[in-house]
């Protein structure tokens, strides 16, 4: 995975409600169709670093299945870290699109 | 956030396990849930997370600030392996403290005196003026502790200079307390009334001085007292302000109260009462405000803004040919006046004062601080050898971390951290020990004459010293260990078994070249302290023309006695012959000047007509004072009932009188005058007696010409009166005996007491100061070295056991092992006594100048040196040579 798509994916994940780090493994595996495999552990360095930067808060919560877990939730400076990210995802896509596929 | 992180560590790494667990759990419900075996699912869950250990370490890393951390572990290591080992911390610890506490006192003391700034306001500003070059010298009275000015120059310079916002003029004096008995002297100074103003020194109670209190004929005056004065004999009372104070009989206003930091303006010194110069004439028999040729003042001053020392120069150079024909003294010789109109005034930087202390101490504290310096260098490679020894016994260990793949330098910062430790807590103990010491030099440089005051208070400078000694030390004993330890490939540590690599000839090298060093070290500081410990004795040894064992000096004013000038003369004789009749008492004189107490005076003569160019001291004394010390007379006689006022003048002189201008004949007879200026009288003495030479002013110097005149021949002494004073009999006893006599005859008359033993002994306070140090830190270093080699040796004899367990088993005598150890330690003995041998002879120069009777590279003292470093590290090296040859080869043998 490209340096640094790790922290957008959470970042987006986390857009669509909070989760804990199981759910948030699988579920950019889902959303890529299994495109994208997540070494589960590596997840947590990077959760770790998100919040450390206040772009996502944790609290201990109870799993669907009744388990203690720690959930994660974007913060206001998540969201527009997103956006901003988002936004450079696309410009580079677009960037090098066009070397790929001069028009 | 960092840092809050940082600290709650290992609480984060919990919560994170915890989570970590969670994830597990979670996966492994759903592994089940898809149909898997709760065992399988398990493992199954803890393959998809991946390493945990990696993760939680991950996360560890993040939040911790890496090099703090490791520093603080490496810390914590260290002090848990000196705990382990308590004996090598005890013997570091000490050796480096008394190092860096040695340093740190004699650095302390250097910063006190020379360094240090005065506490005034911009001591940059400060300049003293005085004259540049006294060339043909200055002729006259010269009285206190700086000299520089008379006070019509000072009147001058007030008047016509330029340069500068203000001057500060001082004199120094003592002022007696007492109106009668036993005299009380408090240390004064006579200041002009711009004085505190010009320092910007302000009163902490009451007010300094002004200009108003120093107007010409003062009849009752102000004085302001220093902090330590209030203190002490004022009770440190806010009412001391407006209360008398009685100095030399006269009542003074004290007006204020100095601050406790300002101590005046000579270093090493202080002051207990301030007066205004025009209380001079009120504190002394004779004032010497008009007279051109008293010498007495010192002077300062502040440069005006924008000003330079450079161009207050210039100034001062214009403006001198006026300012020194305004105040030529009339009585001056022609030659004496040429040389005084030709003085130019300069400006010198002042800023951290003027001190007598600097003058005399400076280069001995230097020299001294070099002698610490290279103690401190002995204790440390004596440091880095013990840590080679410890690296060696933990050579596996490091060679098993290399080779689980921990960095070199994470091994070196270890083992440095360990050093850092040691020689941390080695340099707080030497704060302490800095302390102490520097209190107890201050103490040894105390007399009773010369009461030194050295602001002892540790500042950044000191702290920044010890501080530096404390790195660069752990830097000499502690890198080249470290890098040693960690340079061995990690194969060849582990294939070596329990005899490691580190007995290879270069590893080996390396201890033995620090004890060579060693050695050569401790040969210079011993011959160091050698020639200083002769030194001494030779001054103490020496012949100095007298003999001041059981000798006191009694000095009497008589100012309060109301005898006028006439009187004195007999008053003075039945005084004399009072204390002369005493019990106990062998002999006593009258003596104007006690030899060696600092005190002169000279001037030239005139035989038949003719000036001689030889300046010749001189002295007043009465009848038996060759007697009192012991003088032997060679010819003639002494002074006696026929020497009156009304008789010839008559003289006697020393060996070294005749030899100069008699060439050597016998001098009895001969007539000669004492050289005065134009229209005074010069009468003429005839020579009665001849003595064997004696020292005069200073112990240390060449016997010189000295003529005694006859005290019972100076129609109208001043009103002092000094006698020396034989006894055998107790000092207490003498001097109790001496009070009654006196105060029986003359009640109202001041008495003070010294032993001329105490006077000889103060004169030699910087000898005593540098065999008693250089002497300590000889022994010391001597001790250190000593240490070393013993531990090398024993070092060596525990690593070759296995060796020579099988030459002994090979039929190997006992002395030849005992030879063969003893052969290894006398190459290092002899190589480090040449190279030492070497470099004392190149450092001994630096000594020359504070030695007396001995020349710097005096063979006797190098070879007495060196024969007792060889005996002692004979001994040290015994000791393992035996241990070595006690060995027994099966059980030797067997360890492997």
């Amino acid at each position: 995975m490209l340096q640094g798509t790790l922290d957008l994916l959470i970042l987006k994940t986390l857009a669509l409600g909070p989760a804990h780090g199981h759910t948030i493994g699988y579920a950019i595996e889902r959303q890529s169709d299994e495109v994208l495999q997540v070494e589960h552990g590596s997840l947590y360095p990077a959760l770790h670093r998100l919040e450390d930067r206040d772009w996502i808060a944790s609290f201990w919560g109870t799993s669907e299945n009744n388990r203690r877990a720690r959930y994660y939730r974007l913060t206001p400076a998540g969201r527009k870290q997103l956006e901003e990210q988002t936004n450079r995802w696309d410009e580079i896509v677009r960037a090098i699109n066009r070397i790929l596929r001069p028009a | 956030m960092s840092i809050k992180r940082f600290f709650n560590r290992s609480r984060w790494d919990d919560e994170r396990a915890r989570e970590l667990e969670s994830y597990v759990a979670i996966e492994t419900d759903e592994n089940i849930a898809r149909g898997m075996a709760p065992e399988e699912a398990r493992l199954a869950a803890l393959r998809k997370l991946g390493n945990r250990t990696r993760v939680r370490e991950d996360i560890y890393q993040m939040n911790t600030i890496g090099f703090l951390d490791g520093a603080w572990r490496d810390l914590k290591y260290g002090a848990r392996l000196l705990r382990l080992n308590p004996g090598f911390a005890l013997v570091a610890i000490l050796s480096l403290a008394l190092g860096v506490g040695a340093n740190t006192a004699i650095f302390q003391l250097l910063d006190a005196v020379r360094i240090r700034t005065l506490p005034v306001v911009n001591p940059q500003q400060l300049v003293e003026l005085r004259i540049a070059d006294t060339k043909g010298g200055r002729t006259g009275r010269f009285t206190g502790r700086r000299p520089m000015l008379t006070y019509p120059l000072f009147e001058q310079i007030r008047d016509r200079q330029q340069a500068f916002d203000g001057l500060a003029a001082w004199g120094t004096t003592s002022f007696n307390l007492t109106r009668s008995g036993e005299a009380r002297y408090a240390l004064g100074i006579w200041v002009n009334g711009e004085f505190f103003n010009t320092l910007g020194v302000k009163a902490m109670l009451g007010r300094t001085l002004n200009v108003d209190d120093d107007g010409r004929g003062c009849a009752s005056p102000a004085a302001v007292v220093s902090y330590g004065f209030w203190q002490r004999e004022l009770g440190g009372e806010a009412s001391a302000i407006g209360r008398a104070l009685d100095l030399e009989g006269h009542a003074f206003r004290i007006v204020g109260v100095a601050p406790p930091q300002f101590f005046g303006i000579e270093v090493g010194r202080t002051f207990d009462v301030a007066v205004p110069l025009c209380a001079e004439p009120l504190t002394r028999v004779q004032s010497s405000l008009d007279k051109p040729d008293v010498w007495f003042l010192g002077l300062f001053a502040r440069l005006k803004e924008g000003w330079t020392i450079e161009r207050a120069t210039a100034h001062l150079a214009a403006i001198s040919p006026q300012i020194f024909q305004l105040t030529s003294p009339p009585r001056y010789r022609p030659e004496d006046t040429k040389s005084y109109l030709a003085f130019k005034l300069a400006a010198f930087p002042a800023g951290t004062g003027v001190s007598s202390l600097r003058r005399d101490y400076e280069a001995s504290l230097w020299l001294l601080l070099a002698t610490t310096g290279l103690v401190l260098v002995i204790a440390c490679a004596n440091l880095a050898n013990l840590l080679l020894a410890r690296a060696t016994a933990r050579e596996r260990e490091i060679a098993v971390r290399l080779a689980i793949g921990a960095s070199r330098g994470r091994i070196v910062r270890q083992l440095l951290a360990e050093s850092l430790l040691l020689s941390a807590i080695g340099a707080g103990g030497g704060l302490l020990i800095a302390r102490w010491l520097s209190q107890f030099l201050v103490g040894f440089l105390r007399t009773d004459s010369n009461r030194i005051f050295v602001d002892l208070t540790t500042d950044w400078r000191v702290f920044a010293f010890t501080g530096a000694l404390a790195v660069a030390t752990c830097l000499i004993f502690g890198l080249t260990p470290a890098i040693r330890a960690t340079s061995t490939e990690p194969g060849a540590a582990m294939k070596a078994g329990s005899r490691g690599s580190t007995d290879s000839r270069e590893r080996f090298g390396l201890r033995r070249s620090l004890v060579v060093v060693q050695v050569a070290l401790s040969l210079v500081l011993v011959v160091g302290a050698l020639l200083f410990v002769r030194s001494l004795r030779n001054l103490m040894l020496l012949d100095a023309g007298f003999r001041q064992d059981g000798v006191l000096v009694v000095n009497l004013d008589l100012r309060g006695s109301g005898i006028a000038g006439q009187g004195r003369r007999a008053a003075f004789e039945e005084l004399s012959a009072r204390l002369r009749a005493l019990p106990g008492v062998d002999a006593a004189a009258e003596a104007f000047i006690v030899p060696v107490s600092g005190s002169g005076w000279n001037n030239r003569i005139v035989i038949d007509g003719a000036a001689r160019t030889q300046n010749v001291n001189f002295n007043e004394v009465g009848r038996g004072y060759f007697r009192t010390l012991a003088t032997p007379m060679l010819a003639g006689r002494d002074f006696d009932d026929r020497d009156t006022t009304q008789s010839r003048k008559v003289a006697i002189v020393t060996e070294r009188f005749a030899n100069l201008f008699f060439e050597g004949r016998n001098p009895i007879g001969r007539t000669f005058q004492v050289e005065e200026g134009a229209g005074v009288e010069r009468p003429v003495y005839e020579i009665v007696g001849l003595v064997k030479d004696a020292k005069y002013t200073d112990l240390r110097e060449e016997f010189t010409p000295i003529a005694f005149l006859a005290a019972s021949q100076e129609a109208e002494p001043d009103p002092f009166l000094q006698v020396v004073l034989r006894s055998s009999a107790p000092l207490a006893t003498v001097t109790s005996e001496v009070t009654s006599a006196v105060s029986a005859a003359r009640p109202s008359v001041i008495i003070q007491f010294q032993t001329m033993n105490s006077m000889v002994h103060d004169s030699l306070l910087r000898e005593r100061l540098m065999a008693t140090l250089s002497g300590f830190f000889g022994l010391l270093a001597g001790l250190l070295a000593t240490i070393g080699l013993y531990g090398v040796m024993s070092y060596m004899v525990e690593r070759r056991k296995n060796e020579i367990g099988i030459r002994i088993a090979l039929g190997a005598d006992r002395g030849s092992v005992v030879a063969m150890i003893m052969r290894e330690a006398a190459t290092l003995l002899a190589a480090g006594l040449i190279v030492g041998a070497v470099a004392a002879i190149a450092a001994a120069r630096w000594t020359s100048a504070l030695l007396f009777g001995l020349h710097p590279s005096d063979p006797v003292t190098l070879a007495a040196a060196a024969v007792a470093l060889t005996a002692v590290a004979a001994l040290a090296s015994y000791v393992p040579a035996v241990r070595a040859s006690r060995l027994e080869p099966t059980v030797a043998l067997r360890e492997e």
